[in-house]
């Protein structure tokens, strides 16, 4: 078994301009950083990009945003980003708004082979628009489709070298059904242990879904919105 | 009249004891700091948490723990961590006792406006489609009027809808109003404000009936 790889840029070293990606993370918790660097740095270009937000103006997904290289961002939730409203406004990037309990079952449905499934979220609204609705025991519902991307990007806290991963906290979010959802996922992880160091009962996505795994550096782990009470 | 903590604390008298609760950005966000002594409420944060405590001491933030908000946040004892699939699948199986929401406008017929408006940069509904399409139990904390004075209960939303006939109950700083077939049914309305100046301010259908007590907080 041959998935850990030697860092970030081997990792993304096949992703092509154009492809689709998804990219883990809420907010700027639990983001793959070290991914995110590497595209950058890679320069591709056209690329449509499913993550539950966009990241800040400097940081996360804004930083590819900066460099002009996503056409279209899937999302939930694009606020707190001065450079993607610009681009949004002038026609330069293309954005689709989904529920996020429709992006989690999305990405969820296309990692455990089905195909679509219906959902009460955005009945009566304008994501309902050119959707099936149908009728379920009374109450209305709409037929969403499993997201196709090429690569899933995720970020957990540790992760063994079959590719078996461990969360924390909240930085799990999406990155369990991006992991289970990529044709080719790739994990970066803070800690990175010899299979057999993590507990078959501790972990949360199975290795079977991972096809590259690394163990990142320099995580920032930028905080978006630090709120905190005085010590005393 | 209330003022936004009056609101979030009349919204903590419909708390349940072992009720979970998902509470929304804004008023909603103030109900957790009137949870009534001795009652256990568990509040849901749709990013992955259950058991959400108060934010941390100053140097105690973790940026792997936030809130939906993304504020940094903490973990009770009994709190647990999931991923968001399962945090909206346990909110479309109806499994949160109370969701709290901010709006912008509720109809009569209980819809709720509340994610977008023309001409603003558009942000994003968040969870707020799935929360108001699924939850059983929604009530909406917001202001009765808008900041150039028009009335934010109406017969017809005028913004983009987030859910339909979803809302149960609406509590402003003039009033708490049931939403039933017949309309906005006045409960109670808050100390110094009349019925007259309620009616005056309601442009959906609006339905005074039986006792109408003052609101208690």
């Amino acid at each position: 078994m041959k998935k850990v790889v030697d860092g970030a840029e081997a990792a993304i070293a096949d992703i092509p301009s154009g492809a689709t990606l998804m990219l883990g993370g809420f907010g700027l918790c639990g983001i793959p950083e070290n991914c995110i660097t590497a595209l950058v740095n890679k320069g591709i270009n056209n690329l449509v990009c499913i993550s539950n937000n966009a990241g800040v103006d400097d940081f996360g997904i804004g930083l590819m945003l900066q460099k002009k290289q996503v056409r279209k961002m899937i999302s939930s939730y694009v606020g707190e980003n001065d450079e993607f409203e610009r681009q949004l406004l002038s026609g330069e990037l293309e954005v689709e708004l989904i529920p996020q309990g429709t992006l989690a079952e999305r990405c969820r449905a296309a990692g455990s082979g089905i195909p679509a499934f219906y959902t009460p979220a955005g009945y009566g609204t304008e994501v309902e628009v050119g959707k099936e609705v149908r009728e379920f025991n009374g109450k209305k519902y709409l037929l969403e489709h499993a997201f196709d991307s090429d690569f899933a990007i995720v970020k957990a806290w540790k992760g063994d070298t079959h590719g078996n991963l461990v969360f924390k906290d909240t930085a799990r979010n999406f990155n369990p059904m991006m992991a289970m959802a990529g044709k080719i996922t790739i994990a970066e992880v803070e800690i990175l242990v010899p299979a057999g160091e993590i507990h078959p009962n501790d972990v949360h996505v199975p290795g079977i879904f991972v096809h590259r795994i690394f163990q990142g550096t320099n995580y920032e782990k930028r905080i978006e919105q630090r709120t905190v009470r005085p010590r005393n | 009249m209330l003022d936004k903590y009056g609101i979030a604390k009349r919204i903590a008298k419909e708390l349940r004891d072992g009720y979970y609760v998902n509470l929304g950005i804004g008023i909603p966000t103030l109900v957790a700091n009137y949870i009534p002594e001795g009652m256990e409420v568990i509040l849901q944060s749709e990013n992955g948490l259950l058991g959400m405590g108060p934010f941390p001491v100053d140097g105690d933030e973790d940026p792997d723990l936030i809130n939906a908000g993304k504020q940094t946040v903490t973990m009770l004892k009994g709190a647990s961590l999931f991923d968001s699939a399962t945090s909206f699948g346990m909110i479309r199986a109806g499994k949160v006792d109370l969701t709290v929401l901010g709006a912008m406008e509720v109809t009569d017929r209980g819809d709720i406006a509340n994610w977008k408006v023309p001409g603003k940069m558009v942000k994003g509904m968040g969870g707020a489609m799935d929360l108001v399409a699924s939850a059983k139990n929604i009530i909406v904390a917001m202001m009765h009027t808008s900041k150039d004075g028009k009335s934010k209960l109406l017969e017809e939303c005028t913004l983009p809808i987030t859910g339909l006939h979803c809302v149960k109950k609406v509590i402003t700083e003039l009033g708490v109003f049931d939403i039933t077939e017949r309309g906005f049914e006045l409960r109670e309305h808050a100390p110094g404000v009349t019925i007259d100046e309620i009616r005056a301010k309601t442009k959906g259908r609006l339905v005074v009936e039986g006792e109408i007590t003052e609101v208690l907080v």
